[in-house]
């Protein structure tokens, strides 16, 4: 908890460091953008002589639309000046994607070519947007990649049977014997542990594969899924849903009628309660949405200075202090994933918990 | 803003994703390997019992090799005592025997020498009675040979008495 507190006031001191940089950075240059969602994976360059690879988009509008994403990164930019006077740059899609138009990274269908803002916003009708974006494909590798890190320990005990670990059984084997020991069984009632301990184990290594892949700085990695709200907010929701369903009779009693509250109070306690249920598990989500992203945004904003002052001796400062904040994040990527696992753990621990006497 | 908005497309993936590799991984891979690190921790744990056991039966072994040999040593060493004991008593009774026969040997030799002795003096004192008859056989022979020497033993005899 504390390291949380020490990293987000941190990030806050680094961002009031780098703000006036910001401000001075061009639209070629957005920190946010990289650490957001994007339907191409950019691999280097700006503009026109930029490297990216283009991902599917799939479309759900009266029937599966399907086609490449570079239909609107290749296509024709738009740019309206509104009646309020700022300006807002779109790309209209080409080929298969002609009537539909990307608005920062938003995909909506078009009306006589053109988008039409209401307030500063498109009220332009969205379709359900399915499309493997840049977070989907990294979240796809990433599973990829676990499943066969995971093929590989299983088998190993498949071929070899109960005998001391090898290869990479050996860097996996204390991992999973860690989350059963440290996080499951501890927090978690006698017994009751293996119940969860699948849920806790995957819930685990999906947090940490997706860290330490996002701390890789070109394709494959560098996506910011871990960091991304959707995936958090997931992750959390299980945790919430798990709890709710795992709840006994204990932990209803406890939320409804805390024994040794009295009962003029209960008006008060039951909401307070109530709301506790859904912060823990909103708690969780921010928690891990704000590390992972702060993360990539102090390496980044580390490495904007370079560019920013346009001179490579400003490496001297900015590549040291990358170093090291990568090498925090790398804990910082086996903390959030303990964290996280951990506390579903203690939270689902007091859902299923007898009571005491 | 829109960094903390969820976007339902990147749910729907997570959503799948997440629950496939939850099915997977939990039948494939965390239950086999929780399994086989069960198995391997119970096998070593057992080993470590077993080994434990051996070496406690070693331990009582070695104590009861001790003990053996203790009264082994105990054994050996009253063996001796007694032959020590029987030795020396073996000696002792020759000895005495011995003494008790030399003993009896010699009252036997002494009470022989006494009866030769009574025998030979009484033999002597026979002989010298039988020396001392023809002594004075002679001896009377020779001084009653003539009248006087009669008259001059007779006087002296009667000297003699009269003196007394």
């Amino acid at each position: 908890m504390k390291i949380s507190v020490l990293r987000a006031l941190f990030v806050v001191l680094v961002s009031l460091f780098f703000a006036p940089l910001a401000v001075r950075a061009n639209e070629e240059f957005s920190i946010m953008h990289h650490i957001q969602d994007a339907h191409e994976w950019h691999l280097w360059g700006e503009g026109h002589s930029s490297a990216s690879i283009s991902l599917p988009i799939l479309l759900v509008d009266g029937g599966l639309k399907c086609f490449s994403s570079s239909n609107f990164y290749h296509g024709k930019e738009c740019v309206d000046t509104l009646e309020d006077g700022t300006v807002q740059s779109y790309l209209l899609g080409v080929g298969p994607a002609a009537g539909y138009a990307m608005l920062h990274e938003k995909i909506y269908r078009t009306h006589h070519d053109k988008l039409h803002f209401h307030n500063g916003h498109p009220n332009n009708p969205a379709p359900w947007d399915f499309s493997i974006t840049k977070n989907v494909l990294s979240l796809f590798i990433g599973a990829v990649l676990l499943v066969v890190l995971m093929m590989v320990t299983a088998n190993f005990y498949k071929r070899k049977g109960a005998v001391a670990p090898q290869g990479i059984a050996k860097f996996i084997e204390p991992l999973i014997v860690f989350v059963r020991d440290e996080v499951a069984i501890p927090n978690l009632p006698h017994g009751k542990h293996v119940k969860y301990l699948g849920f806790l184990t995957t819930v685990f290594f999906f947090i940490l594969i997706n860290n330490l892949l996002g701390m890789i700085p070109i394709f494959p990695g560098g996506a910011n899924l871990t960091g991304n709200i959707t995936v958090t907010f997931f992750l959390a929701c299980c945790t919430l849903l798990i709890t709710l369903f795992s709840g006994n009779k204990n932990y209803w009693k406890h939320i409804f009628a805390a024994p040794g509250v009295p009962k003029a109070l209960l008006p008060i306690m039951i909401p307070i309660e109530i709301v506790g249920i859904f912060t823990k598990p909103f708690a969780l989500m921010i928690r891990l949405f704000a590390n992972m992203t702060a993360g990539h945004i102090i390496i980044l904003a580390l490495f904007s200075i370079i560019f920013l002052n346009k001179s490579a001796a400003w490496a001297g400062l900015s590549v040291p202090m990358a170093l090291f904040i990568s090498l925090l994040e790398v804990l910082v990527a086996f903390l959030q994933a303990y964290l996280f696992s951990m506390l579903s753990a203690l939270f689902i621990g007091a859902a299923v918990e007898e009571e005491h006497h | 803003m829109e960094l903390v908005t969820p976007s339902y497309g990147l749910l729907f993936w997570t959503g799948l994703t997440f629950c496939l590799l939850l099915l997977v991984l939990t039948k494939f891979v965390w239950k086999p390997i929780l399994n086989v690190v069960n198995t391997r921790s119970k096998a070593i744990e057992d080993a470590l019992k077993e080994a434990e056991k051996a070496r406690h039966e070693m331990q009582q072994m070695h104590a009861e090799n001790e003990r053996i040999l203790k009264e082994a040593r105990a054994e050996r060493d009253a063996i001796l005592k007694e032959a020590k004991d029987a030795g020396s008593k073996m000696i002792d009774d020759a000895r005495e025997k011995a003494k008790s026969e030399g003993a009896k040997l010699l009252e036997a030799a002494k009470s022989a020498i006494q009866s030769e002795r009574n025998a030979a003096l009484s033999e002597m004192k026979a002989q010298v009675a039988t020396f001392s008859v023809q002594i004075a056989e002679q001896l009377v022979k020779e001084s009653l040979a003539s009248e006087s020497k009669q008259q001059a033993l007779a006087s002296k005899l009667a000297e003699e008495i009269k003196l007394n």
